[in-house]
């Protein structure tokens, strides 16, 4: 419940600082709010895209918080996305199975690839010492690398571009997708306008299926034995393993869990949105924003949702600042930035509510 | 209500300040939507938002943009000006044309227009698609550097094998060899448009191959030809835009693509009603679209500059063709012996 507190007011002086920056960049703060606020909520496509913006950012979030139960600060949920698009992308294109076979093969294997590229780093963690913050950091950049190359192989490159194949329509989760530009379809969206509207963006499975893992992490880490001994872990490693937890193993496992949660993020933007992966030239920030959703969620799965859908939020609405007031959409990176200073050190809110309360009990006396 | 009164007052705020311009396009809005590269990229989404700014000024048009974070963010950020209700929608780079043609075909009344990019026979009536006739400036600035290198070796450093560079590329090749019939290339491609690091490895590789002149189609990479060249006091060919600010000294021409010029041209024809929708339109040396850049004079000797004049009007009058493909390119080497 405090954790809670903590993020609002965090939140709220974010969003109070970022006010600041608006107006000292010749902006009202009014203004801008009022832009962001219609352009998240006023049309019924505004609430897909954030739907589809929120999806993976939850999953990222989720992957964070999962990691950092055990007591593993996975900021390798970037490379992690990576190579669950890349193995998404590639089998999406190389297979072609029935929508029911294909849409499960490449969602699980994409999850087993990264979830093997996570659970890299918590081997050599549990096995050598190497902390898990710098092996993931560099494992970023293996992946981004290894991505650009294997778009050039040529076959899996679409000609004349610098993006790979697009995957085969049996592993699509993008839901009515022919539907929509068929004859038939269209007729009946011109009838009714709020599904016309909300399903011009891409509206996907994706978030059906971040629900669940919501859940499925939640359960793993209340409601099992193999969860509390992850989160004891977490706790202190020493008593943990007197009391006869095989630590070592536990954070494997962990940083596996949390490599395969991004790697779904990965394959769910791909097959749902993106449809392939393109060269890149630096890393998209999907799996750094992860990092961000699972700190202001305090990484409780719950939290992680809500903030997921909050940043996903910001990030969409915060973009369309730029076309209509010529505000820099920097404001928002500097929003979460502040958001995220003021989680870190949540004793900056303990100190003046100790005054507060040190004048109520002096006024009473 | 009071979110109303807001909006209100802002675009009462908005409109009141445009009226200053001249009313003769008042009403128009042209919104752009960038790549990934930002809008302060030092190459041609700058370069684009320029021309826009141009428009601004002179003919009253209402101007926004949308900078993309990711590639996924095509889509939204062209729905995002859709819903502002612009008259036409810029999408800029060849990145972009998966998302445009979707757009265009989900809202059939709205006009689009995108760089860099041909649909060729499939263009949809509502898409406008804006071509540069880039091997025609890179012919001229070919012919510098070939007329400038000491050593008889000009290097060429490519962003990616696509058609765009392409058309740099076989241009300047023929440039270098229509003033040096012996001249030697060394050519690459550093598969990237923004690793600096990689420019500067390759330029210094062909730098000790013996190229003393270095052209570069690559973006960001040639931020990294550029320095390794100013280290080791050769020369470069900047592109895009004007880049002798980069190295004064060693950068001795650039091949300009003046899409600033062809954003203002088309916003133009928009006001007046004579939008070509449907059709691609190819700006070469003729419409002052590409060109050799203004500083070039500081570098080159005159002599050299009265035989670019010469060129550009044997270009502009047709006589001279210049290819932009690799089969193109045979045929005229075949057409120099």
């Amino acid at each position: 419940m405090k954790n809670f507190l903590v993020s609002l007011l965090s939140i709220f002086l974010g969003l109070l600082l970022g006010g600041l920056v608006l107006k000292l960049s010749g902006i009202n703060p009014l203004d801008a709010y009022t832009v962001m606020i219609e352009g998240a909520f006023s049309q019924p496509n505004y609430i897909s895209y954030i739907i589809i913006r929120s999806t993976p950012l939850i999953l990222t979030g989720l992957s964070v918080a999962f990691a950092f139960k055990t007591g593993l600060f996975n900021i390798g949920t970037e490379g992690q996305f990576i190579v669950g698009a890349l193995t998404a992308t590639f089998l999406g294109f190389y297979f072609n199975f029935n929508p029911w076979l294909q849409i499960p093969v490449v969602m699980i294997l994409s999850c087993f690839a990264s979830s093997l590229y996570g659970g890299l780093a918590g081997y050599l963690k549990a096995r050598f010492g190497v902390h898990e913050v710098l092996s993931t950091i560099m494992l970023n950049w293996l992946a981004l690398y290894l991505s650009n190359f294997f778009v050039f192989i040529e076959g899996f490159r679409r000609p004349d571009t610098e993006t790979t194949e697009f995957i085969n329509q049996s592993a699509s989760i993008t839901l009515l997708e022919n539907w929509k530009v068929s004859e038939s379809g269209m007729a009946w969206l011109e009838n009714h306008t709020f599904w016309k509207s909300f399903l011009r963006p891409p509206f996907n499975a994706g978030i059906f299926i971040a629900l669940i893992m919501v859940f499925l992490i939640w359960f793993i880490l209340e409601k099992t034995t193999f969860g509390f001994k992850l989160k004891a872990t977490g706790f202190s490693q020493l008593a943990s393993r007197y009391a006869g937890i095989n630590t070592n193993l536990k954070m494997t496992q962990a940083m596996m869990i949390s490599g395969a949660l991004s790697g779904l993020a990965g394959a769910l933007h791909v097959m749902g949105v993106s449809k392939n992966v393109a060269v890149l030239a630096a890393h998209e920030g999907y799996g750094f924003d992860g990092i961000a959703v699972a700190l202001i969620g305090s990484n409780h799965p719950v939290g992680v949702l809500l903030s997921g859908f909050f940043l996903g939020t910001l990030k969409y609405s915060g973009q369309k600042l730029q076309s209509a007031l010529e505000a820099p959409s920097e404001v928002i990176s500097i929003m979460i930035g502040v958001i995220i200073f003021f989680i870190a050190i949540p004793s900056i809110f303990n100190w003046p509510l100790k005054i507060l309360s040190r004048i109520k009990k002096e006024s009473k006396q | 209500m009071r979110f109303n009164g807001v909006v209100l007052s802002a675009i009462l705020l908005v409109s009141l300040s445009l009226s200053s311009y001249s009313l003769k396009a008042a009403t128009l809005k042209v919104g752009m939507v960038t790549d990934v590269g930002g809008v302060n990229d030092q190459s041609f989404n700058q370069s684009a938002w320029e021309g826009l700014q141009k428009t601004k000024k002179d003919l009253g048009i209402k101007i926004s943009y949308q900078e993309s974070k990711q590639d996924a963010d095509y889509p939204a950020n062209l729905e995002t000006l859709y819903d502002a209700k612009n008259d036409l929608i810029w999408g800029i780079g060849f990145k972009m044309a998966d998302a445009i043609l979707l757009a265009a075909k989900q809202n059939p009344k709205q006009k689009y227009a995108i760089i860099d990019y041909s649909y060729g026979n499939k263009t949809p009536p509502n898409v406008l698609g804006v071509m540069f006739k880039a091997e025609e400036g890179a012919f001229l600035s070919g012919y510098l550097a070939s007329k400038m290198s000491k050593t008889g070796s000009v290097g060429f450093i490519g962003g990616m094998s696509v058609p765009i560079i392409h058309s740099f590329q076989y241009g300047f090749k023929a440039g270098a060899l229509y003033a040096n019939k012996k001249i030697k290339f060394n050519e690459q491609y550093a598969e990237s448009f923004t690793d600096a690091a990689k420019g500067k490895a390759i330029a210094n590789q062909m730098i000790g191959k013996g190229s003393d002149v270095i052209f570069h189609a690559a973006g960001a990479v040639g931020d990294g030809v550029i320095e390794a060249v100013k280290e080791k006091n050769k020369m470069a060919v900047g592109v895009d835009r004007d880049q002798n600010y980069l190295a004064p000294n060693n950068v001795i021409t650039s091949s300009m693509k003046r899409i600033d010029n062809a954003i203002y041209n088309v916003v133009n024809d928009l006001g007046k009603g004579t939008f070509k929708g449907g059709t691609t339109i190819e700006y070469g040396l003729k419409d002052g679209a590409v060109d050799v850049a203004p500083t070039t004079s500081k570098m080159v000797p005159s002599v050299l500059m009265e035989d670019i004049s010469k060129l550009k009007k044997s270009i502009v009058e047709g006589k001279l063709k210049i290819p932009a493909t690799s089969s193109a390119f045979a045929t005229f080497v075949k057409s120099l012996k």
